[in-house]
C-alpha cells in the first residue's frame, strides 16, 4: 500500500514548519541567534537564567512569534481552502477567490476599518460579507437555467467584481490622511501589526474549521467525481458542499480580516502538494495545511527582511505565485486531459 | 415475467417528464436475481432516463420503483447506493487518482460522514480489482488508462459498493470491438458468479442478443416488447423500432442482426 509512505512525508513537512518558524524568529532587522530564540521560548514556561536583554525578549515573543504563527495560520487556511474548492468543483484552477469570498470579506473588513471599528468587529464583518458574497454567488448561479459549475464560477466573478467596486467606493470616501492608507495597505496584505490577541481571535475560528475540514476530507474525493457519481456513491453532494463551503468561507474571511487580501496561495500550494503526495484528499489536505504554513511564513519573512520598508504580502504572493502557477499548468496539463 | 416477490427490481407504471416534455410513459417491468437485462432502443428513446430513475438521479413523475421490495422513494441516498451501483456512460476525470483510489470510492456507501476507508474497505476494493483483473494497475493514475481499462476500473468501483443491482449506461459506448466483448462477457460472468442483477442500456441490439437474458424494447418512452432475446429481437420488432429494414441471420444457435437489403 502506498498509504504507508505518507506518514514520514507529513512528518517531514511538519519538521519543515518548525524549522521555518524558528528561522522566522531569528530573521529580521534585529537578528537573534537560534540558541537565544530557543532559550527565550523555554524561559516562558521554565524558569531559567536570562542571559539576553529585554529587547530580545520583546522582539521574539511580542513581535515575531505572533506574526509568524499568524502567517502559518493564514497560509494553512488559504491553502486548504484552495484544495477544498478544487475538489468540490472538480477543477484544479479554482480557489475561494473564484466564488467571491475574498472580495466579499475584503469589503466587510474595509468597511469596518472605514468606521474605525475594533479588530473583533472587523473579523465578524469580514465573515458576514464573505458569507453574503458566496450566498449571492450561489443565488445568481441557481437563478440561471444552466446549473453547471461553470455558471457558478462565472457568478463568482460577477459577485467578486461587485464587492471589489464596493471596496473601491470605501477607499474613495475614506479620509485620505488616516483611513485611506490603512485600508490600502491592509488590502495589499500585511501581518505587520499582528498581536497575540489578533492571533488568538483568528485561531479560535480557523483551527476548529481546519479540524472539521480534515475530518471530512475523504468526502472531497467522492465529490470530485461530479454530482451524479457522488450521488450514485451514496453522497448528498448539495449538503456536503454547503458544509465545506461554509467552513472554507469562515477560514478565508478570518484570514482576510487579519492579513488583508492575499491571492495565489490557495492555487499554488495545493498544486505543489498534489505534486508531492498525489491527488487523494486524505493526504492532500494535511499536506496543503503544512505546506501552506511554510509558504506563508517564508513569504512574510521575505516581506519584512528584503528591503528597508515592508513589502505587501499580496504583491509577493502574486510575483511568486503567477509564474509558479504557469509552470505547474504547463507541466501537469497531461495529467488532467 | 417473475412475480414481484421474486424480482429484485420492480418497476411499475413508471412515467417521467422533463418539464412538459414526457419522456417515459407507463413502463412496467420486473427484473429477477442473476439476470442480465438489456434495454434496447434508438437514440432518445428514454433508455438513459429510465436508468437514471432507477439510480434515483431523477424523480419519476408517476409510478413506483421497488428494489428488494423497498420503495426507492423511502430510501436515503446511502441506502440506495448500497442496493444499486452504477457505471456511468462517460466519466470526466478531474484529478489523476490512482486506480485503487477510484475503486476505494465505491466503499463510500458503507462509510459514515466523518470516517475514512479502513483495512476492510481496502480488502474489498482489492478483491474487486482482482475480480476484474486490474490489480496490476492498482497504483497507476487512472487518467492514463485506455477506454477499456477505465470501464473495468469503474466497474470495479461499482463492485466495491457490494450492491446487488448493477446499472450500466451503454457500457461499451466508447470501446473498440475487442474491449466491447471483454467488458460485456465480464459483466455476464459477474452476474452469474456473484449473483448480481444487471440492468444495462445498449444501442447495438447484437449486444443484447449475445449477452442478455431478457430484453426490453423501448421506443419513444414506451415499452413495446419484453422477453428473451429470441422472442423480442425479431426482424419485425426491430424493423418497427428503428424504422428500417432489418434481417436476423441464423447460424446454428447464434443469431446476428444486420441491416436488411431491399430485394
Amino acid at each position: 500500500m502506498k498509504r504507508g509512505r505518507f506518514a514520514p512525508v507529513l512528518l517531514l513537512m511538519w519538521l519543515g514548519v518548525l524549522a521555518v518558524l524558528l528561522a522566522s524568529l531569528c530573521l529580521g532587522r534585529y537578528p537573534v541567534s537560534p540558541q537565544t530564540v530557543v532559550r527565550v521560548l523555554i524561559s516562558r514556561f521554565v524558569p531559567i537564567a536570562r542571559t539576553w536583554d529585554a529587547t530580545v525578549e520583546t522582539v521574539v515573543w511580542q513581535v515575531r512569534l505572533p506574526r509568524a504563527l499568524a502567517a502559518a495560520l493564514v497560509g494553512a487556511a488559504l491553502a486548504s481552502g484552495g484544495a477544498v474548492f478544487q475538489g468540490l468543483f472538480h477543477n484544479p484552477l479554482v480557489s475561494p477567490y473564484v466564488l467571491g469570498v475574498s472580495s466579499g470579506a475584503g469589503f466587510g473588513a474595509a468597511f469596518a476599518i472605514l468606521l474605525g471599528a475594533s479588530a473583533a468587529v472587523t473579523q465578524v464583518s469580514a465573515f458576514a460579507t464573505g458569507a453574503l458574497a458566496v450566498s449571492l454567488t450561489w443565488l445568481v448561479a441557481r437563478s440561471g437555467r444552466d446549473r453547471s459549475h461553470v455558471t457558478l464560477v462565472l457568478a463568482g466573478f460577477v459577485i467578486g467584481s461587485l464587492f471589489s467596486s464596493l471596496v473601491a467606493g470605501a477607499q474613495y470616501v475614506a479620509d485620505p490622511s488616516t483611513r485611506l492608507p490603512q485600508i490600502v495597505f491592509w488590502l495589499m496584505g500585511s501581518l505587520a501589526s499582528v498581536q497575540w490577541s489578533d492571533l488568538l481571535r483568528a485561531s479560535v475560528v480557523i483551527l476548529p474549521c481546519l479540524v472539521a475540514i480534515t475530518v471530512l476530507r475523504w468526502k472531497l474525493n467522492v465529490l470530485s467525481m461530479g454530482d451524479d457519481e457522488a450521488r450514485s456513491l451514496g453522497e448528498n453532494p448539495g449538503m456536503m458542499r454547503l458544509v465545506l463551503i461554509g467552513l472554507t468561507t469562515m477560514t478565508t474571511a478570518v484570514s482576510v480580516a487579519i492579513s488583508g487580501v492575499i491571492g495565489w496561495v490557495g492555487l499554488v500550494v495545493p498544486h505543489v502538494a498534489r505534486g508531492i503526495v498525489g491527488p487523494d484528499a486524505r493526504r492532500l489536505i494535511p499536506a496543503s495545511i503544512a505546506l501552506g504554513a511554510v509558504y506563508m511564513m517564508l513569504i512574510d519573512d521575505v516581506a519584512r527582511t528584503l528591503t528597508m520598508a515592508e513589502i505587501p504580502l499580496g504583491i509577493l504572493t502574486g510575483i511568486v505565485g503567477a509564474p509558479v502557477f504557469a509552470l505547474l499548468l504547463r507541466r501537469s496539463r497531461s495529467d488532467w486531459d | 415475467m417473475p412475480k414481484s416477490g421474486q424480482s429484485v427490481v420492480d418497476i411499475q407504471d413508471l412515467g417521467f417528464a422533463y418539464g412538459d416534455a414526457e419522456v417515459l410513459h407507463g413502463l412496467t417491468m420486473a427484473i429477477g436475481p442473476r439476470e442480465v437485462f438489456a434495454i434496447v432502443g434508438p437514440n432518445a428513446a428514454g433508455k438513459t432516463t429510465l436508468l437514471r430513475c432507477v439510480e434515483r438521479l431523477l424523480t419519476p413523475k408517476t409510478g413506483t420503483i421497488l428494489i428488494d421490495g423497498r420503495d426507492l422513494k423511502t430510501l436515503s441516498a446511502r441506502d440506495v447506493s448500497r442496493r444499486a451501483a452504477s457505471v456511468p456512460q462517460s466519466h470526466t476525470p478531474a484529478f489523476p487518482y490512482t486506480v485503487q483510489d477510484i475503486v476505494l470510492m465505491g466503499r463510500n456507501p458503507h462509510l459514515g460522514t466523518a470516517s475514512q476507508p479502513g483495512p476492510h474497505d481496502v480488502a474489498v476494493a482489492q478483491e474487486a480489482m482482482d475480480e476484474l483483473g486490474i490489480r496490476a494497475i492498482a497504483l497507476r493514475p487512472y487518467t492514463q488508462l485506455s477506454g477499456g481499462q477505465l470501464q473495468l476500473v469503474l466497474l470495479a468501483r461499482a463492485l466495491a459498493q457490494e450492491a446487488q443491482v448493477l446499472l450500466l449506461d451503454e457500457p461499451t459506448a466508447h470501446l473498440d470491438f475487442r474491449n466491447r466483448h471483454v467488458v460485456l462477457s465480464t459483466i455476464r460472468d459477474l452476474a452469474v458468479r456473484l449473483g448480481l442483477t444487471v440492468i444495462m442500456t445498449v444501442h447495438d441490439p447484437n449486444d443484447a442478443m449475445q449477452y442478455a437474458d431478457r430484453v426490453g424494447l423501448v421506443s419513444d418512452g414506451i415499452l413495446i416488447a419484453l422477453g428473451t432475446p429470441d422472442e423480442v429481437l425479431t426482424a419485425e420488432n426491430l424493423g418497427r423500432l428503428y424504422g428500417m429494414l432489418i434481417e436476423v441471420l441464423t447460424d446454428g444457435n447464434r443469431r446476428v442482426i444486420v441491416a436488411g437489403t431491399p430485394s
